[in-house]
């Protein structure tokens, strides 16, 4: 009778070991999926500004600091994307979101720019590929969330970490980056 | 509610109304052969009926029925039909399964096709921006990628169709990529990839097509009748209380094929309505931004006109905004409650709008 009941527990226990293990291993799945969804956007972005930087500098010669600030952030961000730190590859993504978007607000003073096809379609896929960053970053967060929580939650966390599993990293944006967040003068003067 | 209860509910009613279809035709079927063909009622004792003189009228059920219950023994109804094979029910069941497994394969070609719909085009800009914002958007569902169409319709509207979030399909009119700016557009994409990622197509899917089969068998059923088909009360059996039964159950065969059209109406009304405001709800969750929805919506109630390509019932109720331009869409009230496809558009940017404003002492 005794047997039985510690076989009946042991079976119990095992089930609900793997249980858990399963899910853990799909939701680290999907956290490293989720990633490469961000990396495809980031590296898309990369393949862009050079073409956007070179059709716009011949009107905008008088932005090459801002235009200068993009080509290092950018330099910055392919230097860590080759690094698997995810903290380190949000902060100089976040740099570089900073100064396109600098870029991007300043070309709208431009109406040479504005009534070219050519630059109107480079702006049009480069937001767009900076919305497809934050939402593909937005998506990650969540499911990251999630894998940490389910690690993090009794009874799991007797055994998670003995099974190998780590809390993931959150795709932030860190703090320097959003102190430098500036927000372009309008100059309403006639 | 969440995402995922939603889709389990969604996928749940989308089996129990395959199911209520399948039941319903079936059950014509079986109403077919008992009234027309004239067999016996399924689960009735035949053989106990012990004195009934077989005089080839074996496979006639009243003679059979009258004997079970000692009723007119040896009376006999006029014969309409004598046959042993359930001719009604097979067909029934048939239909059934061959209307829904073409409604899942079909469905959402023909209501693009029925549309006029059109794959959306690359080289164009702002069909462009779509593609882009859909992109987007199921990056942020975390979805595949629909495939995106327009429609020829100079009206703003929108609706999403499709089986599974596999397979979806989004398509715009070209009214609304001219009227609506970038972050409306996404508004308005994040609100269909809501009903796609929550399972809404399907079930709405379904229920146009089994409306669509309804009310084609209703008028099936009309016309019949006229033709004298199906028996017009029975004055030769309408006396006993074997036959009283009988004219009873006859009678709710008859409302519900003639009521058919009206209930599956109600219900893809009420299923639709509930929709869009959770889609409303889960698509500003996507975007983190319910105003630029809410300015989309108001646009596209500005231009009230009816939207002419999506105005037949069997697409109105997956559209963003009725394109009937109804009239009870912006009215309150029981008839307005029963009879709109969808919320009012006030009350649906009332909530957007109330999403967005967060107290400043958070």
């Amino acid at each position: 009778m005794v047997a039985l009941i510690l076989v009946a527990v042991i079976a119990l226990l095992g089930g609900w070991l793997a249980v858990m293990f399963n899910s853990l291993v799909s939701l680290r799945n999907r956290v490293a999926n989720a990633f490469k969804q961000i990396d495809v956007q980031l590296k898309r972005r990369y393949d862009l500004i050079p073409n956007l930087v070179s059709a716009v500098k011949g009107e905008m010669k008088f932005e090459s600091e801002t235009l200068e600030r993009v080509i290092k952030a950018r330099a910055a961000a392919v230097a860590a994307s080759a690094g698997a730190s995810v903290a380190d590859i949000s902060k100089k993504e976040g740099e570089l979101s900073q100064a396109l978007g600098r870029l991007i607000a300043l070309s709208e003073n431009y109406p040479n720019l504005k009534a070219s096809d050519a630059v109107r379609g480079l702006m049009e896929e480069l937001t767009s590929t900076e919305n497809k960053i934050a939402f593909a970053r937005q998506f990650y967060n969540d499911i990251v969330t999630a894998f940490n929580t389910s690690q993090q939650v009794f009874p799991n966390n007797l055994v998670a970490a003995a099974l190998g599993f780590k809390p993931a990293e959150l795709f932030e944006i860190p703090e320097s980056a959003k102190q430098e967040r500036e927000v372009p003068k309008v100059d309403l003067s006639v | 509610m969440n995402i995922y209860e939603q889709q389990a509910s969604n996928k749940r009613q989308t089996a129990a109304l395959m199911l209520l279809f399948f039941a319903f035709f079936l059950f014509l079927g079986l109403g077919f052969d008992v009234f027309v063909l004239g067999m016996p009622v399924p689960g009735t004792r035949v053989e106990a009926a012990g004195p009934v003189v077989d005089d080839g009228y074996a496979g006639n059920y009243y003679g059979r029925y009258a004997g079970l219950r000692g009723y007119q023994r040896g009376y006999y109804a006029p014969v309409r039909g004598r046959t042993n094979f359930p001719w009604g029910t097979m067909a029934g069941v048939i239909a059934a399964a061959v209307i829904m497994i073409a409604s899942l394969v079909q469905g959402p070609e023909m209501v693009l096709s029925s549309a006029m719909a059109r794959r959306a085009d690359p080289a164009d800009p702002k069909e462009r921006q779509l593609l882009n914002v859909v992109t987007e958007m199921s990056i942020a569902a975390g979805v595949p990628m629909p495939q995106v169409y327009v429609v020829p319709d100079a009206d703003p509207n929108a609706f999403a169709t499709g089986f599974s979030p596999d397979k979806s399909f989004i398509a715009f009119t070209r009214g609304s990529l001219d009227a609506l700016n970038r972050e409306e557009l996404q508004g308005v994409a994040a609100h269909e990839m809501s009903h796609i990622r929550n399972y809404d197509i399907r079930l709405v899917t379904m229920i146009s097509a089994l409306c669509g089969a309804i009310v084609l068998l209703s008028d099936f059923a009309k016309r019949s009748m006229r033709g004298g088909i199906i028996p017009s009360s029975g004055s030769s059996r309408g006396k006993g209380k074997g036959g009283g039964a009988m004219m009873f159950v006859f009678a709710i065969w008859l409302v519900l094929l003639l009521l058919a059209p009206v209930i599956s109406r109600l219900m893809a009304v009420a299923v639709s309505r509930r929709r869009e405001y959770l889609a409303d709800a889960s698509g500003a969750e996507l975007t983190r931004n319910p105003l630029a929805l809410a300015r989309a919506l108001e646009k596209i109630r500005g231009a009230s006109a009816p939207t002419a390509a999506l105005n037949h019932d069997g697409v109105a109720h997956m559209c963003i905004a009725d394109p009937r331009g109804s009239y009870f869409d912006d009215k309150e009230g029981l008839a307005a409650d029963l009879l709109s496809t969808h919320p009012p558009l006030e009350k649906r940017i009332l909530a957007l709008k109330m999403m967005a404003y967060q107290p400043t002492n958070a």
